[in-house]
């Protein structure tokens, strides 16, 4: 299963023992988010809904493309795929 | 013909130019529209004049009155152009960081500046407005974020003109904002033409300038409706820099920062596409952005700056 160092913004580094970055294996994007929590259990809140779809306040991309007009959290992912999350904010 | 009696008829109808020699394919065509032809500047001249016409017909706008409104500058410039004219009070709440133009602008338009906290960004100019628009419900708050008539100024104005002059467009892109342009140009451009893309683009802001404390701080504005895009890309302030550099370079066009970050996006919507044609629309012109040194400086040097300065 391909690896995938992740970013992680500002305000959710407190739920992951404060690391900037952290890695999780996955095929699919929710794979990956699920290595994450299971090495990080704080971040669920702040990655999944309670319905199991993606946060609202987040957005998640593969190289570049917002994972919500892929597949969603079921979006694959290969090797050397980069996968961004960032927090949603408005512009105007 | 050329003839006005005020400058609130010149707002709309801005020209469509082509841009194809930035296109990474000769079978892609892309059409760029110049927002920044717009009396005040930007493409937000259009949702001021026509939240400020609707709040009339509604009756909540008598003479005199005192609109509220958070913007990071160009709403807040087309709506002080409007209550000029109109002889309406002005008040705006920005972030203090943002390029000192804006805030130039707005004075010279005769609005009030009320600066929110730099470091809880956009949001949190958000926030101090609605805070203040409790306190003060004699204000008239027009809120952009959730105001219909800001898509509704696109369905009526920006789609309409698109559709007139590219009948042949197939992909539509354009910065997220408000969303009000992606949400009233994509619900035109889709009854008329059912296969036509929307594309959005996010230019991310340095993460400081977000200013969230928690993702629960983020934003999703009211008028958005994630059903009328078909995809979202990410371009980042170094692309978007190089972009609206290669605007000027190429194509002699003078656009602001998140102009070129729509080119960018624009053109990573062309490199997948075996041929057809893109219209972008550029949000403003460069004028307002000098001061960030975002054609003179190293671009790792104005990408620095923007985890302090608030670019878009």
């Amino acid at each position: 299963m391909p690896s995938f160092e992740v970013r992680l913004p500002t305000v959710v580094r407190q739920h992951a023992g404060n690391a900037v970055t952290v890695t999780g294996d996955g095929d699919t994007v929710g794979e990956v988010f699920a290595d994450l929590v299971r090495q990080y259990p704080g971040l669920r809140n702040y990655l999944i809904s309670d319905d199991g779809t993606l946060h609202r306040f987040v957005n998640v991309y593969v190289n570049d493309e917002d994972i919500r007009y892929l597949g969603q959290l079921d979006t694959a992912v290969v090797a050397g795929d980069d996968v961004s999350i960032l927090p949603a904010v408005a512009g105007g | 013909m050329s003839r006005y009696e005020s400058v609130l008829d010149l707002i709309g109808n801005t020209p469509l130019v082509g841009i194809h020699a930035l296109s990474p394919n000769p079978a892609v065509r892309i059409y760029a529209k110049l927002e920044g032809q717009n009396p005040g500047g930007s493409v937000k001249d259009r949702i001021a004049l026509r939240m400020i016409v609707q709040a009339e017909r509604d009756g909540l706008l008598s003479p005199g009155a005192t609109i509220l409104e958070p913007s990071s500058g160009n709403t807040g410039i087309g709506l002080a152009m409007v209550c000029r004219v109109k002889g309406y009070d002005l008040k705006i709440v920005m972030p203090e960081n943002v390029s000192i133009e804006r805030r130039q602008l707005l004075e010279i338009f005769g609005a009030e500046v009320i600066l929110s906290p730099g470091e809880e960004g956009s949001n949190g100019g958000i926030r101090m407005a609605q805070a203040i628009a409790a306190e003060h419900p004699e204000y008239v708050f027009l809120y952009q974020y959730a105001n219909a008539a800001n898509p509704q100024a696109h369905y009526e104005g920006t789609g309409p003109e698109i559709w007139r002059d590219c009948p042949e467009v197939d992909v539509f892109v354009s910065g997220l904002g408000t969303t009000g342009t992606l949400m009233g140009v994509g619900r035109y451009l889709k009854e008329r033409k059912p296969g036509v893309q929307i594309v959005a683009v996010e230019p991310p802001s340095g993460e400081i300038v977000q200013g969230l404390r928690s993702l629960d701080d983020g934003y999703v504005p009211p008028v958005f409706d994630p059903a009328v895009l078909d995809g979202k890309r990410i371009v980042r302030l170094g692309e978007s820099i190089e972009f609206t550099r290669a605007l000027v370079n190429t194509c002699g066009i003078f656009g602001g920062i998140s102009s070129g970050a729509a080119v960018a996006g624009a053109v990573k919507v062309a490199r997948t596409m075996e041929s057809g044609t893109i219209v972008v629309l550029l949000a403003d012109g460069g004028w307002k952005y000098l001061s960030t040194g975002a054609w003179t400086d190293p671009i790792d040097e104005v990408v620095a700056r923007s985890s302090t300065t608030i670019f878009f």
